[in-house]
């Protein structure tokens, strides 16, 4: 599903430059959960936003779904977005003057599904994520967990090939923290592809796998038992 | 791109961001409000101008006699000049080229009394040309005729407010009046523009006049015409002529300012229309002034509501908007709201002004109003331009790469 290989990635600050990516090589299959693990300034988040078409990469291969993604126009980067990757922010990133189920359907309106279809679409998913009730609720109305089901429902709602989430528990408390992961699990369940980005060692651990990335390169990839996020969930 | 669909997406922004909305579509409408409004009372200002004018024609030359102040062939300084009659055949007959009619003026105030009513009127002795010099308007009856000035008749001409108030509702024509102690006949009733003042002035043969004052030949002013196809170049000519032939008539040094005075129409139209043109034009550069501040204003909106807008405009980016649907939605809705309001500002301008109408005559403003066509333009121009300043901010915003935009908070 997702294929990279020696990927460089450095950022100019000033005069100096930064080297925050030093040659990445990574694949994931369909299906896979994927934590990827690092502390801050190990170039986790600039590995997904790469991934997730936010960012480019200075020099290296990224091969998305059998398409290569290289040298994007932004047209063609936002058409990609919206169709292989689903994204969920830590600070969720909803809309604030659009209520739950309109911020649901948004990626529905930029691949023009008529709006009623787009409708029916968004309420489906924001069922799935529990929240079928709030979907008249404007983002500021719903506790941190709700807006990242929210968040979680939006980036379902095109049907991505990759879901992308970066530190989506990180503005959590843990109780909240394990109902968002417990989602991400059954959407994995579902046969979704998941990529996470954390620097929590016990959300990494209710991944399948944990990547671990120091210093721009990646020190460990390794496979693991899943620990069910459902066990914390009373 | 100009779907259904988009249209939905920008009603729904421009409906849950009220302020920000009001806030752009006020500076609008205001901008083009103002416009409007300054530009019609300059409209205003020059109606008003013309309008001192239209009330007399426009083709006269008015001739008072003043006292010199330089001796001049022995006679003396501060002598009073008088005009006469025959001053006007003297110059009927000098300057036949030029002259269309002629008639003096001889104002006198007395009391009028028909039966039980009275009051105390001005009248005029004139020539049957001072009708078309004052534009004097025939309601009923007739103005005074080549016969009445040669027979000196006794036949009077009176206006409008005179025989309301000396009649009330009864017909004046052919009855008699007590004018200073003379029966006079109403031949005819006027009416006239310049106002309420004149509508109570009466006519009477100036030969009748003089008559009644010991048949004397003195005449208070001269009211010449000229012709029309002089020109303004051939009346200022006309006027210094008959203005040197007075002079010389009358012994008068020529250099001599205060022995008669002379007041063409013409020139004091011309100077006048230039002065209104001259205001016009400072006002509709004050209206321009106003379009550009509402086109700074509308710029300032539309670069804070892109700037504020960076962080939505990441989210919808990842999610999937291309840079052109980015712009598109922000250009149309404010484009949308700028016409809109636009619009809006420019019909209550429209309406304002056709309300105050002849409401500001005291302060020189008469029925101001905007051609439609210069109000209509000015309200594309600032919706063109209020997109224009949306697209410049708006561009750059899509084109910034979606994690940039998504880190500004």
């Amino acid at each position: 599903m997702i294929e990279i290989k020696a990927l460089h990635k450095s950022y100019t600050i000033g005069s100096n430059s930064l080297h925050v990516l030093k040659g990445i090589n990574f694949t994931a299959q369909a299906g896979e959960l994927v934590a990827i693990m690092g502390s801050s300034g190990s170039g986790k988040s600039t590995l997904l936003n790469i991934l997730g078409m936010l960012d480019e990469a200075d020099s290296g291969e990224y091969t998305l779904d059998g398409v290569p993604i290289k040298n994007l126009s932004e047209t063609k980067a936002a058409k990609y977005r919206n169709k292989f990757l689903g994204f969920v922010f830590q600070s969720f990133n909803l809309i604030n003057y659009k209520n739950a189920m309109e911020n649901v359907a948004l990626p529905l309106y930029y691949q023009r599904i008529p709006r009623k279809e787009r409708i029916e679409k968004a309420m489906k998913y924001l069922e799935q994520v529990g929240l079928k009730e709030w979907a008249n609720h404007l983002p500021n109305e719903l506790s941190g967990g709700q807006k990242q089901r929210v968040a979680i429902a939006r980036a379902l709602a095109s049907e991505p090939k990759v879901l992308l989430a970066d530190e989506p528990t990180g503005a959590l408390d843990s109780k909240t923290s394990s109902e968002v992961m417990d989602l991400i699990q059954k959407i994995n369940d579902a046969g979704n592809t998941i990529l996470v980005v954390t620097h929590e060692l016990d959300i990494a651990h209710m991944c399948k796998r944990i990547v671990h990335l120091k210093d721009g390169v990646i020190v460990e990839d390794k496979k693991i038992k899943q620990v069910r996020a459902s066990a914390h969930v009373q | 791109m100009f779907s259904r669909d988009t249209w939905k997406e920008i009603f729904e922004t421009i409906q849950k961001n009220k302020l920000r909305t009001f806030l752009s579509g006020f500076t609008v409408a205001i901008g083009i409000l103002i416009f409007v409004a300054l530009y019609g009372f300059g409209n205003g200002l020059v109606n008003t101008f013309n309008e001192f004018f239209a009330d007399d024609a426009n083709n006269v030359i008015y001739m008072f006699p003043g006292r010199t102040t330089i001796p001049y062939k022995g006679y003396k300084s501060a002598r009073q000049i008088e005009f006469e009659n025959s001053d006007l055949t003297d110059i009927k007959k000098n300057f036949a080229m030029f002259v269309e009619y002629a008639t003096p003026r001889i104002s006198r105030t007395n009391l009028v009394k028909y039966k039980e009513e009275s009051n105390n009127y001005t009248n005029r002795g004139v020539d049957w040309g001072h009708q078309f010099a004052e534009k004097t308007i025939i309601m009923k009856g007739r103005y005074l005729n080549v016969e009445d000035i040669n027979n000196n008749t006794k036949n009077a001409v009176i206006g409008r407010l005179v025989e309301q108030d000396l009649f009330g509702n009864e017909n004046g024509i052919g009855e008699f009046i007590d004018i200073g102690g003379s029966a006079f006949r109403v031949i005819g009733v006027f009416q006239d523009e310049g106002g309420d003042n004149e509508e109570r002035l009466i006519y009477l043969p100036y030969t009748t006049r003089q008559l009644i004052e010991k048949n004397t030949d003195k005449v208070d002013e001269l009211i010449v015409a000229f012709k029309p196809e002089l020109g303004y170049v051939g009346a200022m000519a006309f006027s210094n002529g008959l203005e040197r032939f007075l002079k010389q008539k009358k012994f008068i040094s020529p250099e001599d300012q205060n022995g008669i005075f002379i007041r063409n129409v013409a020139d004091a139209l011309k100077q006048n229309q230039q002065f209104a043109g001259v205001l016009q034009m400072i006002v509709a550069f004050v209206a321009f002034g106003t379009i550009i501040a509402g086109i700074i204003g509308i710029s300032n909106i539309m670069v804070f509501t892109v700037k504020e807008r960076t962080k939505e405009i990441g989210i919808r980016k990842a999610l999937g908007a291309t840079p052109k649907s980015v712009i598109v939605t922000i250009l149309l809705e404010s484009v949308f709201i700028t016409t809109v309001s636009g619009i809006v500002g420019m019909l209550i301008g429209v309406v304002l002004l056709s309300y105050l109408g002849e409401k500001l005559k005291d302060y020189f403003i008469t029925n101001p109003y905007i051609n439609t066509g210069t109000a209509i333009f000015a309200t594309i121009v600032l919706i063109l331009f209020g997109a224009l300043a949306g697209y410049v901010p708006a561009k750059r915003a899509a084109s910034i790469k979606p994690i940039v935009a998504l880190r500004d908070e």
